[in-house]
């Protein structure tokens, strides 16, 4: 029983990790490669968690639905809604600089939000969006659908990080990162700079749509407490700063790290005198709003630093 | 129209005088350290609780207990600057910006783990209204803010403009470079940059824990409309800040007035979204703001 409850939880532990990594390789697309200040993730990750919601869940009176499609339509429906939104703020904000671009991208995430509690016809309000299925769930029952779900989030994981390491060594990727290191020199080079930043933040912005999606999947509940900017935008960025930001396996790595320290921490914390248990998420958020300080000062280039690829020639 | 004026006008009237104290401080850390404060709204949280903290020992008016608040978030600015800020300060801004949306959960978290994270009211019981002329009603509340941040205003105005820390300040502010290599002391500027915008805060969030009631994320909640009237306002220019800080929280709470037929004009549950709105097509159309602030 002991081990059985260890391996649940470890799956469990998992899940959410991979649906991190996800945000978190989505963010080095957006900040590692591009160099581009996205704090409006929450926005995102809501925005791609309600497509697919919507998409495929059975009709219901409350919100808009009764579309019953496959799950992975939905997360296809989540990338292609999530990178419209995308598209359609990068057009406006993407010639911003840094920290007008995080003042931008919060202030839309924010309006996503106002969104999503107001507009009931769609969302059903803050009562949220219930009886979200998961994938393959004719397959598999009780618990083992948790497994199963582990291994579809992590296939998820995997095919995001090859196309983004093949994003990262291609001729894009280096353009990429002539324009974050120098947008001046990358200009003069004759790269469409405004072009490549749009690009970059339409990919980031529609694999963080997959992660919003796959999250109302594995939770099969979804209300606007999900789009909070703490426990997605903001735990996001100290992953991958703490990971190595412009390395993709620095934030998978990160994810992994620190959601790990965030739930094993709970184990703990749950253990204390009740008055102290029901503080210690604050205890944690403060330990993160510290980590972060380090990391910043001591640790920029975080656990798995930036390498570039090797220049290869063509051999004649 | 006594109506607009009583339910309207004087409840706008409030909600930018906050507004105006928090961009004050947003405005000249922007325009003299060169970032954008995240943590400000939370550095007006800080000192809503000092207050609350010192209101529970002394059952006076809470106003009188804003110096409190004050020492508070004053020592928290400095302190943060000094640790968390400055060895960033070579760095490019950005990771500056980051520092400081990590300070801000800090202080979020270091309240709602002093205080926790119910609400709390600072004055209970409902204070009967100023009843002018037989037809206006204003609460004594919205008048202390309004006259408060007047009266803050002048001060101000003549702290910048007569005396030698305001002016190299606002030196500063316009050209860092000259302002340096003509012989001004930057660490002094940047400390009364904290000290006035932290103290300020304080007062703003007396005010909006006042007007509504105290909770930790009270600041953060006011954060972007503080951002749009800084911007507004121009960045670096604090008596610009103020006017923006007025005219954002006129723009959101008049939005929701009937202005055509019976229906308000915005629902006021997207209220708020239209500090947004003006801040996203201000930093798109006209990042200068309206009285040629700096652009970064």
């Amino acid at each position: 029983m002991e081990l059985t409850g260890l391996f649940f939880y470890v799956v469990s532990l998992l899940i959410m990790g991979g649906i991190y990594a996800l945000l978190c390789l989505a963010l080095n697309v957006q900040w590692g490669m591009g160099g581009l200040f996205n704090a409006g993730i929450a926005g995102f990750y809501g925005v791609g968690a309600y497509t697919s919601a919507i998409l495929s869940t059975a009709a219901s009176g409350r919100h808009l639905g009764g579309f019953s499609m496959p799950v992975p339509i939905g997360l296809v429906g989540a990338a292609l809604v999530a990178g419209i939104t995308g598209w359609a703020v990068a057009r406006i904000c993407v010639r911003l600089k840094s920290d007008y671009l995080a003042m931008a991208s919060i202030g839309i995430a924010e309006i996503l939000r106002l969104v999503f509690v107001n507009e009931s016809w769609l969302t059903n309000g803050s009562l949220g969006v219930s009886r979200i299925p998961r994938p393959l769930s004719d397959f598999t029952t009780g618990r083992m659908s948790d497994v199963v779900f582990l291994g579809f989030v992590w296939v998820i994981v995997l095919l995001v990080y090859v196309a983004t390491s093949r994003l990262y060594d291609s001729p894009w990727g280096r353009s990429l990162r002539a324009i974050r290191d120098n947008e001046a020199s990358a200009l003069a080079a004759g790269k469409n700079v405004e072009k490549y930043r749009i690009q970059t933040f339409v990919i980031g912005c529609a694999v963080m749509g997959v992660a919003g999606g796959l999250s109302a999947h594995y939770f099969r509940f979804l209300s606007p407490t999900a789009t909070d900017p703490l426990l997605t935008t903001f735990l996001v960025w100290v992953m991958l700063m703490a990971g190595g930001s412009g390395n993709n396996r620095g934030a998978i790595l990160g994810a992994l790290t620190i959601w790990t320290l965030w739930s094993v921490t709970e184990i703990f914390t749950n253990r204390l005198p009740p008055e102290w248990a029901t503080r210690s998420s604050f205890i944690r958020m403060l330990l993160v709003g510290l980590l972060l300080q380090f990391v910043l000062q001591r640790f920029r280039s975080g656990l798995l630093p930036e390498k570039s690829p090797p220049v290869r020639f063509r051999k004649d | 129209m006594s109506e607009f004026i009583n339910f309207y006008l004087f409840p706008a009237l409030t909600i930018g005088s906050i507004y105006a104290l928090g961009a004050v401080g947003i405005s000249m850390i922007f325009g003299i350290l060169r970032f954008a404060h995240f943590a400000h709204g939370d550095l007006m949280t800080l000192g809503t609780y000092g207050i609350l903290a010192a209101a529970a020992l002394m059952p006076v008016n809470p106003l009188l207990l804003v110096p409190f608040g004050m020492a508070l978030t004053v020592f928290a600015a400095l302190f943060v600057d000094r640790y968390f800020y400055r060895p960033l300060r070579d760095l490019p801004t950005i990771y500056t910006v980051i520092s400081s949306f990590g300070i801000a959960l800090v202080f979020r978290s270091l309240i709602q783990l002093v205080w926790g994270s119910e609400n709390q009211v600072l004055v209970a019981g409902v204070r009967p209204p100023l009843i002018l002329f037989d037809t206006f009603r204003v609460s004594v509340l919205h008048l202390q803010a309004i006259v408060t941040t007047a009266v803050i205003a002048v001060l101000l105005h003549f702290f910048l403009t007569a005396t030698r820390t305001g002016r190299s300040m606002r030196a500063v502010a316009d050209d860092p470079e000259l302002a340096e290599v003509s012989g001004l002391d930057t660490a002094k500027v940047v400390r009364w940059t904290w000290i006035i915008g932290a103290a300020l805060a304080a007062v703003a969030g007396a005010f909006a824990a006042l007007n509504t009631s105290a909770h930790p994320n009270l600041g953060w909640n006011l954060l972007l409309p503080m951002f749009a009237a800084a911007i507004l306002g121009g960045i670096g220019k604090p008596m610009g800040a103020m006017a923006g800080g007025f005219i954002i929280g006129m723009a959101e709470e008049l939005s929701s007035y009937h202005w055509i037929g019976d229906e308000a004009l915005i629902s006021p549950s997207y209220k708020t979204a239209v500090a947004f709105v003006i801040m996203i097509s201000l930093l798109i159309f006209r990042p200068q703001g309206l009285f040629k602030g700096r652009l970064l």
